[in-house]
């Protein structure tokens, strides 16, 4: 074990698999020498070469065409989108060719192994192009899988297991848990299942699901809860695309209650599709109205940030809404 | 002194454009009409064999065009797309290659699939959709595609592929292997900005592609002069720091000639190489356009007697390697064998309700696999609806 930030866990997960398997390839914008805008590839280009980590122009349709191309060769290529908000001029090569490489060809040709990273979110004064949380467009796409990680341990077991899963995935890193989140996390490789929640509190008056950075917002929510006598369990979701239904489900069986919280703004964010699911999972358990607490239906502000997102008080009072329905 | 712009300094103390048309590209032409070559010319190296193998396969798919074009019409296929007029071009190209490179295509370049060795059955398997289809009847008619043959499944949206070119080439050249990527597309497709995107990351990482512009003058109605100002497509490439070259589409021996050596050029120097094949869309752009609403009868009169097969065929015959009248029964033979696989590959039944839900995934996750469920059970209750897939259900 190594105490890491979230950054070092990534860039730790990106030299394992490059070790591993000589098909990883990492590249993006300023990516190479220096190590990506926030550093997830520091060192990689010393490590492991120019020809496997490296600086490309400034075009995302180009990256996510590359990094199409290699995977179809069967190279492993980590692609980073410098920001989620820049990641709309690689909308079609990932909605129209990365997902449906496989299926389009009858399995004759598929893009496994391709990860696209990029960091996702709010938090740090970055105004509406560098805190967007586009998930929800990319879960309207079969083909896809999507991962959220919550913290440097997660992030590392999840990456790992992107980069060796046999479709590709778009890899949200909440970047303003790039430094702030530090945890203990094994130097060895391992992976992290995904298409699975994690229970992170059993509780038994609400159950409160959030993934990524909005994870220690709500358990911030959920003690001001215990406080006052609520027992909430919360859920950690970790991937969006396939989403855990089940263990969701398992848990508003139990409570009778659910509390959704995401950055994305509410209407078409992917709240809307749990709470569908759920209600028709569990209808005859729900004892309130599933609650979405998400940011607004504005782009995301700038001096107003703390108004806008999702955050602890808001959580708090939908968990209150939910148990004193 | 250092150059933080990666740009030639050239100075000069008097302000002056350079002209747009200071780039003056030439086209190369080997074969004329009559069979014989143009003065200072040479045919590049071909042996009778391969020779003969491209002029087949031209006239395959000519023939294979004019069948489903029909069929179309009858309403046996939803569509089609022909490429009269270009099957030098991508026949041509494609006899240039090893078979170990990659041909990623943009949906009218037949010629290259056929040369390849795709057959008619599987030609005939993915138009009609059915269960034998590579593709397991997903695309509509002509995005064809084989693992087997190195040719990347069709994708229907335009340019795509430029940019997943260079990926797949840089890849071949990280590997080590000897083989590159040859990656087709109209001078329509050029104008997206995939096309820019490809080409500048190809050069940039040193990725050995064929960049092969199919200008065929039209993208679907619109000309070539409404597309774009410059020159061509190919002076583009010298913006990006490549070699380019020009030949005359209808010609196969320059098309031949061309993509060899640029192949070689691109594979020692691990760079990439813009080609332009300047030729015209004889047919319509598919089964469901009519050039009548967008040019003249006179127009299309004036490039039909530009014939790229009758242009081989007259250097064929001069060489002595064909006999017409043993061509003219073969070509006859073809036909009746055309016929006789469109009406096999008709009956053939379409893919099981499983093929809805495989490959979304390398293995469906659970969401897909209840929907399938729910709709394997919607279809025993209303099976008329759904005559495809009701009688075989499990």
């Amino acid at each position: 074990m190594a105490k890491m930030n979230m950054l070092q866990a990534i860039n730790n997960a990106l030299d394992l698999a490059m070790a591993k398997d000589d098909g990883v390839v990492c590249f993006g914008e300023d990516v190479g020498h220096f190590g990506g805008v926030f550093r997830a590839t520091s060192k990689l280009q010393e490590k492991y070469g120019k020809a496997r980590c490296f600086n490309t122009p400034l075009t995302e349709q180009g990256i996510a065409g590359f990094a199409n191309g290699m995977a179809a060769q069967g190279m492993k290529p980590v692609a980073e989108i410098q920001f989620a908000d820049y990641i709309f001029p690689a909308f079609d090569q990932i909605v129209n060719e990365t997902a449906k490489f496989r299926y389009r060809s009858g399995n004759e040709f598929n893009v496994g192994g391709l990860v696209f990273r990029t960091p996702y979110g709010g938090g740090i004064a970055g105004g509406h192009y560098h805190s967007q949380s586009p998930e929800a467009y990319f879960a309207h796409t079969p083909g896809l899988k999507i991962v959220v990680p919550r913290d440097p341990y997660q992030a590392k077991g999840l990456l790992l297991a992107s980069i060796a899963c046999p479709d590709p995935v778009i890899f949200f890193e909440p970047k303003k848990l790039y430094r702030a989140s530090v945890g203990e996390v094994p130097e060895d490789y391992y992976e992290l299942p995904i298409g699975k929640a994690e229970v992170l509190q059993q509780g038994k008056d609400v159950t409160v699901l959030a993934w990524g950075a909005q994870m220690e917002i709500v358990q911030k929510a959920v003690e001001m809860a215990a406080e006052q006598g609520v027992s909430c369990e919360v859920i950690d979701l970790r991937s969006i695309l396939p989403w855990d239904a089940d263990t969701v489900a398992a848990s508003v069986k139990k409570t009778g209650r659910l509390v959704i919280n995401h950055e994305a703004p509410l209407t078409g964010g992917f709240a809307g599709e749990i709470a569908a699911t759920i209600q028709k999972m569990c209808f005859l358990h729900l004892e309130s109205p599933i609650e979405r607490v998400c940011g607004l239906d504005t782009p995301y502000p700038l001096a107003l940030e703390k108004e806008y997102v999702a955050d602890h008080l808001k959580t708090f009072e939908a968990i209150m809404r939910s148990v004193n329905f | 002194m250092t150059n933080p712009n990666n740009a030639t300094i050239t100075t000069v103390h008097r302000a002056e454009f350079t002209a747009s048309d200071a780039l003056k590209i030439p086209t190369l032409r080997i074969l004329q009409d009559d069979g014989s070559l143009y003065d200072g010319a040479t045919a590049p190296e071909l042996d009778k064999d391969t020779a003969l193998k491209m002029y087949d396969t031209m006239v395959f798919i000519r023939v294979l065009d004019e069948r489903m074009l029909a069929a179309q019409r009858q309403g046996r296929i939803s569509f089609y797309m022909q490429c009269l007029g270009e099957e030098a071009t991508t026949v041509g190209s494609a006899a240039a290659l090893s078979d170990q490179d990659m041909i990623m295509a943009q949906y009218r370049e037949q010629g290259a699939l056929r040369y390849r060795g795709f057959t008619l059955e599987q030609f005939m398997n993915q138009l009609f959709s059915n269960e034998k289809d590579l593709g397991k009847g997903r695309q509509m008619p002509v995005h064809y595609g084989s693992n087997a043959i190195n040719y990347m499944t069709i994708s229907s949206p335009l340019g795509t592929q430029i940019p997943q070119a260079s990926g797949y080439a840089y890849a071949q050249k990280l590997r080590g292997l000897d083989a590159l990527t040859l990656c087709y597309f109209g001078e329509g497709a050029a104008s997206e900005g995939d096309f820019h995107a490809g080409l500048n990351m190809a050069a940039v990482h040193k990725a050995p592609v064929l960049f092969f512009c199919r200008n065929n003058g039209y993208a679907i109605s619109t000309p070539a002069n409404e597309q774009f100002v410059g020159d061509g497509i190919a002076c583009r490439a010298v913006g990006y720091g490549m070699k380019a070259i020009r030949v005359d589409g209808a010609d196969i021996l320059a098309v031949y000639q061309a993509t060899k050596m640029a192949r070689d050029y691109a594979l020692k120097h691990n760079e990439p190489i813009l080609l332009e094949s300047m030729a015209y869309r004889l047919g319509a752009h598919s089964s469901s356009d009519d050039p009548s609403g967008y040019r003249s009868k006179e127009e299309e009169a004036l490039w039909r007697k530009n014939d790229p097969i009758a242009r081989f065929k007259a250097w064929l015959l001069k060489q002595g390697w064909l006999d017409e009248a043993a061509d003219n029964a073969k070509t006859e033979q073809l036909r009746t064998d055309i016929l006789d696989a469109l009406k096999v590959a008709e009956k053939v039944a379409k893919p099981g309700i499983e093929h809805l839900i495989s490959d979304v995934y390398a293995e469906p996750i659970p969401a897909l696999q209840q929907q399938l469920d729910e709709l394997k059970a919607h279809i025993h209750k209303y099976p008329d609806a759904y005559p495809i897939t009701a009688g075989r259900l499990d």
